[in-house]
């Protein structure tokens, strides 16, 4: 049955309803390869019996949903009831929520199980999945005629390495400034993150919340599609949840882009990026005008400021996030010297990693008295002239294509100053600053062998066009590489 | 700007995090490193701009003022630390 497990969710869900296959046969054969996939590193708890359970209920007729038979990976960001729930980091080891966020919620409402939680960048902050108290994943691919082991970007890097390995259909992610993104181009996947407020953040931990958003990662942009669907909806219990009816992106979706105008950003031409990334994106041009759209070049003036403001606000959303762990409530205790304030910083000083402090470091500085407006408030203003740049780019254009990132997967521990590795980040942080819906599709190899990506991003609200733009992108790069199993 | 290891090491005391002087000594300069980077918004001309304060245009709702999931103390203290009597319990704080 190990076939089952390189099909997409589109064809699983399809063989589960026609009854070429059951739900128990698609679980049994997703639990075994992700047994036999340890080395990798990709998930932080397995849990078969929750995917076999679901399995269970949907060859039953008992669960009917969209994602009836389908078991998925989750990030281990989303809160899970009675499964720990640890955001990568030793602050919350062991710790198991009562509670189950909505996305997920609504994903086991459509009838999806769980094969287990998926590693990840500690509290999502990372570009490589290297800060994870879990250590690194260790990416399905390999550059030809190498053993290195390479990253699978990050912060999803679990999640982006499940799908390419079949150790998932498909998965959750969560982008802050690329974190759906980047991963996807690493290895060869499709991950969307939608508009802010698409998916309800309630039972998500944490990290800048005017940023966060959930999405799916998965095989093909009809998988984003169906997944999306059923994480989306109104959330009363987030408070920028968007009340909006959430549409039918997977019947919805077309390649046909007549009359449609892709805006191509000048300022995206920067320097440092390898030839073969920038010819990518040319050749990505020519596949978006074979499917009927019109190239129109746009200007995004503020793109050089949108990675120092983002490194502004979400460091200072992240240090007020993450005041909450302070040993009293969950998560690790460190008893200190000092009564109550010595156990606060014992705790924080050993339930943390070097990036997350960093962060907490940054995000303190910037809001603390005397240099809240040079920094913060400076950095909104500068925030709200990057969310004009994209208006007024968006009455030119219907979707923008970019490259995903500036290079292709590294290997780990190659990239040890952190600002080198926040440039990671350059060509996806804008539509995050702007509360834009973005997606990456895979566009094809570089002379390594390495998969790379496209990058869509659509106006506030349509999904539909970067979906259907995705799709146009997909059938023209006929990308079918899959890393060749030495795990 | 640019930061000293005694505000390095105050910025540590808001955050509750415990460093050690040779911790303080390696972050600083990483901390200038990236303070210095972001600095360049200086450049960018924002006179008369109203900082973003929500990034999608909607109204903030209103709720009504009741509880709506309670008796659950024992969930929530299942994950804690320490808890005694139904509280958290933490170090003396009262001399």
């Amino acid at each position: 049955m190990t076939e089952l497990t390189s099909k997409t969710i589109a064809e699983l869900r399809d063989g589960f309803r026609s009854g070429a296959f059951t739900a128990r046969e698609i679980a049994e054969s997703f639990n075994a390869a992700v047994a036999a996939a340890k080395t990798l590193n990709a998930y932080t708890v397995e849990t078969p019996e929750d995917a076999l359970a679901a399995a269970e209920a949907a060859d039953s007729g008992k669960s009917t949903g969209s994602l009836a038979g389908i078991p998925l990976g989750i990030k281990d960001l989303f809160a899970t009831r009675g499964v720990d729930t640890t955001a990568g980091s030793r602050i919350l080891k062991d710790f198991r929520p009562p509670y189950e966020s909505t996305v997920t919620a609504n994903l086991r409402q459509a009838g999806a199980g769980m094969l287990g939680k998926l590693n990840m960048d500690e509290f999502a902050m990372g570009s490589s999945n290297e800060t994870s108290a879990y250590g690194p994943v260790i990416s399905p691919w390999r550059r030809k005629g190498s053993n290195v082991g390479l990253t699978p970007g990050g912060s999803s890097g679990g999640s982006a390495a499940a799908v390419a390995a079949g150790i998932a259909p498909g998965v959750t992610g969560t982008d802050t400034g690329g974190s759906i993104r980047q991963p996807a181009a690493f290895t060869g996947i499709c991950g969307i993150k939608p508009t802010y407020g698409r998916c309800s953040r309630w039972g998500v931990v944490a990290f800048a919340s005017s940023l966060d958003q959930a999405g799916p990662m998965a095989k093909t942009v009809r998988d984003c599609a169906i997944l999306l669907e059923a994480m989306a909806g109104f959330d009363p219990k987030d408070s920028t949840s968007l009340d909006l009816p959430v549409p039918q992106w997977e019947a919805n979706v077309s390649s046909d882009l007549k009359g449609k105008r892709v805006g191509i950003p000048k300022e995206y031409r920067i320097d440092g990026v390898p030839a073969e990334i920038n010819a990518l994106w040319d050749r990505g041009i020519e596949w978006l005008k074979d499917a009927g759209a019109t190239p129109v070049e746009i200007s995004l003036p503020h793109t050089k400021y949108a990675l120092p403001t983002y490194y502004i606000i979400a460091p200072a959303e992240a240090s007020s996030n993450l005041a909450r762990y302070d040993g009293v409530r969950y998560g690790l205790r460190v008893t200190g010297d000092d009564g109550l304030n010595g156990m606060y910083s014992a705790t924080r000083a050993e339930g943390f990693g070097a990036e997350v402090k960093r962060r907490i470091m940054i995000g303190t500085y910037v809001l603390s008295a005397g240099f809240y407006d040079a920094y913060f408030t400076k950095a909104q203003k500068v925030r709200a002239l990057i969310k004009q740049d994209f208006r007024n780019a968006f009455a030119h254009c219907d979707v923008i294509v970019t490259p995903t990132a500036p290079s292709a997967a590294f290997g780990i521990g190659e990239t040890t100053d952190p600002l080198a590795m926040y440039l990671n980040d350059v060509f996806a942080v804008p539509a995050s600053l702007a509360g834009l819906p973005a997606m990456s599709v895979p566009g094809g190899l570089d002379g390594q062998g390495l998969p790379l990506g496209l990058h869509l991003i659509g106006n506030e609200l349509d999904e539909q066009m970067v979906l259907n733009a995705g799709l146009a992108i997909e059938e023209r790069a006929g990308f079918i590489a899959r890393p060749e199993k030495w795990w | 700007m640019s930061v000293s290891t005694d505000q390095v090491r105050h910025i540590a005391k808001l955050a509750r995090i415990a460093m050690s002087d040779e911790e303080i000594e390696r972050l600083a300069p990483e901390l200038n490193n990236i303070l210095g980077w972001v600095e360049q918004l200086g450049e960018v001309n924002t006179d008369g701009v109203e900082p973003l304060t929500a990034v999608i245009d909607q109204k903030l709702r209103l709720r009504d003022d009741v509880v709506t999931e309670g008796d659950i103390r024992d969930e929530i203290l299942a994950n804690a630390p320490e808890a005694q009597h139904g509280f958290f319990a933490v170090p003396k704080v009262i001399e």
